[in-house]
């Protein structure tokens, strides 16, 4: 019985150890669970922000920007290593500026992912910048806070208020201390370039075939002049609608009736412009010595006084300064349609035997010459207006069509500056003719060959012609 | 048109223009002052259009309403719109603080005593004895703007068209020789050279030369009708809008 006892005594003891160790590995297996899971819930709230930090951009060189005017640095740089072109990293290149080497930075500018320059165009020419590239991650989220809740961050960090709520809120999303972490830890910032200053070239090199020519053919034009002032008799041929001025003024004397002059709608800073009021010198010396009216409504201040003093200059050369009046030449009104009304009424109302439009027209083209066809006026116009030629050539009964305005503004007038001036032009038509040839054979021959050699050859000719 | 019977007309039109605002504002279109604006303005657009019919005192209105309305509206379009801003305010830009603060507080530049010379200058066309005067500032506008579009015309028109008219006449692809790509190439090429030989003033168009420049036309004409047919859609687009306001903002008749 003893024994018994004492056998129950030992079994109980150790129950009660077992017992002891089972609860204790229970309570630890229910901690660990507890604790397993609170760090499942912690994993599953993390925010959606982690991004790795960003390699900056490198080699950012700054220069003046050349061949320029001034106000304008060039910044370039290579693209940040997480900035490729399938799935990369960054969404922009944010461009600071500073007048100081350490602090003060603003942001000037943006450039896109895969950009490897900027030019900063707000500059003052003689001020030393620097400059650094920050590299911004992408980010598609979308943060609602509250304007309380952003000032402070907008405050706190100046640098990046020029980026938008949407950008800077997005860095308190979780954590407010994470905005001052992101801007160390995550957004690739470069080294700081400078000093730099801005100035303006008295040259372009880029417009170095232009200079060439442009000086070709002014040269060309100035020697032609020159020749002409010599007394070389230089050849024009004859221009079509130039043949038939004088049979519309003699038709108009005949007729009794009066001539409408139009010279477009431009100003006088219009080259067309200034080749019809030179033609209506001529015309105007004409209707002097026809003694004919001459009716000219215009539609700017200053080509009214132009006119003016051109159809009065011709009246007298022809001997008749008697005969002219300023009213002659009448202003309307600067509006394209409601010169267009007053100018159609006009043609109605004194149905001029004759009407001429040079110059430079719009949309008035067709509406004016129209009504003159509907009055069954003999009809002259002359414009360099692609779009309007169109019109001028359907409803007029000649039409000087775009550079035979001013070829017969020179021929008209027969001025040595005028003859040199076409002759020349007349060198740049060469000039264009013989390159075009050579150019498209080249480029012809390259196609059928594939020599990379003529390729290259048409691409240095094209090169020369490129604005 | 004697007296009376345009008193009558007056009348009739005046009173149908009432009666169109009042069943303007009746559609719930806006008030009666946006229904007597309206139809004014569609009054306006009918007097201009019956000149298709012909010439006519209703035109006659409205062709001197526009034309003394828009004298005027351009007339102080010059004076507040480049006066003041590009000539008072960069002068004396205290004077303008009542109409452009923004420009109030700038410096004066003195650069600007150059335009104001020769605006004075132009303005001595006036005097019988100065009108010569005038013609230096002429020449200045003139001279400078020549200067200005000479770069211009000549990137645009001389140096671009150059660059874009070199091409292969034979115009391969991946699958061999395009037909329509090598026909549309010689057709630029060959139109190019011969409008330029049509617009080449020192020679007699003659023989070869005269050949050339008849197709040099023939591509031009080709263009223009092109160009015509293109501009008339345009026109067309324009009488659209304009019946669409007479039967739409108008009369409400299209929704």
């Amino acid at each position: 019985m003893c024994g018994l006892f004492c056998v129950w005594k030992m079994l109980k003891l150790k129950v009660a150890i077992f017992t002891l160790l089972f609860l204790l590995l229970s309570c630890f297996s229910a901690v660990a669970q507890t604790e397993e899971e609170i760090s499942d819930t912690t994993a599953s709230e993390e925010p959606s922000y982690r991004i790795p930090k960003l390699a900056p951009v490198t080699n950012l060189e700054v220069q003046d920007s050349p061949d320029d005017a001034g106000g304008e640095i060039e910044l370039t740089w290579k693209l940040s290593a997480d900035d490729t072109e399938d799935n990369g990293l960054v969404s922009k290149y944010v461009i600071l500026r500073s007048q100081n080497r350490t602090s003060d930075f603003h942001i000037v500018g943006v450039a896109n992912h895969q950009d490897t320059s900027y030019i900063d165009k707000g500059t003052q020419d003689g001020t030393e910048y620097y400059y650094k590239v920050v590299t911004f991650p992408k980010y598609e989220g979308e943060v609602r806070l509250t304007r309380e809740e952003i000032d402070p961050l907008m405050d706190e960090f100046p640098e990046f208020t020029e980026l938008g709520i949407k950008d800077v809120s997005m860095l308190a999303e979780y954590d407010r201390n994470l905005a001052a972490a992101f801007i160390d830890e995550i957004l690739g910032i470069s080294a700081v370039a400078g000093p730099v200053k801005s100035s303006a070239q008295w040259f372009n090199s880029k417009d170095l075939d232009t200079f060439i020519i442009g000086l070709v053919i002014c040269t060309s034009v100035v020697i032609f002049i020159g020749l002409a002032r010599g007394g070389r008799k230089l050849f024009l041929r004859r221009i079509g609608g130039l043949q038939a001025i004088e049979n519309a003024i003699g038709r108009a004397t005949e007729m009794g009736k009066s001539i409408l002059f139009i010279p477009g709608i431009q100003d006088m800073d219009d080259v067309q412009t200034v080749a019809g009021i030179t033609i209506l010198g001529r015309i105007a010396k004409t209707i002097a010595e026809y003694d004919t009216k001459i009716n000219m409504p215009v539609s700017r201040s200053i080509v009214m006084t132009t006119a003016r003093e051109t159809i009065k200059e011709a009246y007298l050369s022809a001997g008749r300064p008697d005969a002219y009046s300023d009213d002659m030449v009448h202003y309307i009104t600067d509006e394209q349609f409601g010169y267009v009304a007053a100018v159609d009424g006009i043609m109605v109302r004194e149905k001029p035997a004759t009407c001429f439009y040079l110059g430079a027209f719009f949309a008035e083209s067709l509406i004016m010459a129209e009504t003159g066809n509907s009055i069954g006026a003999i009809q002259i116009a002359g414009t360099a207006m692609p779009a309007q030629l169109p019109f001028f050539v359907a409803a007029c009964d000649y039409t000087l069509i775009g550079e035979e305005l001013f070829a017969a503004s020179a021929y008209l007038s027969g001025e040595p500056k005028q003859l040199g001036s076409l002759k020349g032009q007349d060198v740049g038509k060469v000039i264009a003719m013989v390159f075009i040839i050579v150019g498209t054979a080249f480029a012809t021959l390259a196609a059928v060959t594939g020599s990379e050699t003529f390729l290259e050859i048409t691409n240095m000719i094209k090169s020369w012609f490129s604005a | 048109m004697n007296p009376k019977t345009i008193k009558w007309i007056i009348f009739v039109i005046v009173l149908s223009a009432i009666v169109l605002s009042v069943y303007f504002v009746s559609l719930d279109r806006g008030s009666f002052r946006d229904g007597v604006f309206v139809t004014t303005a569609a009054f306006l657009t009918l007097f201009i259009m019956s000149f298709l019919y012909k010439d006519n005192p209703y035109y006659k209105f409205a062709e001197h309403l526009f034309v003394g309305v828009s004298a005027a509206y351009w007339m102080t379009m010059g004076f507040w719109g480049t006066m003041v801003p590009n000539l008072v305010a960069k002068l004396w830009p205290g004077s303008v603080r009542g109409v452009l603060p923004a420009l109030a507080d700038k410096d004066p530049s003195l650069w600007f005593l150059i335009p104001l010379f020769l605006g004075i200058v132009l303005l001595m066309r006036l005097s019988p004895k100065g009108g010569w005067i005038s013609r230096w500032a002429l020449a200045f506008i003139v001279g400078t703007t020549a200067g200005l579009n000479l770069i211009r015309y000549l990137r645009s028109d001389f140096i671009q068209q150059v660059n874009n008219t070199i091409l292969p006449l034979v115009d391969k692809t991946e699958a061999g020789i395009s037909f329509w790509g090598s026909f549309s190439n010689i057709f630029i090429f060959v139109g190019v050279l011969c409008g330029l030989v049509y617009f080449f003033f020192s020679k007699e168009h003659k023989g070869f030369f005269g050949g050339a420049a008849r197709i040099g036309i023939l591509v031009l004409m080709l263009t223009f009708g092109a160009g015509f047919g293109y501009t008339v859609m345009a026109r067309i687009s324009l009488l659209a809008g304009r019946m669409t306001y007479l039967f739409g903002d108008w009369l409400g008749l299209i929704k």
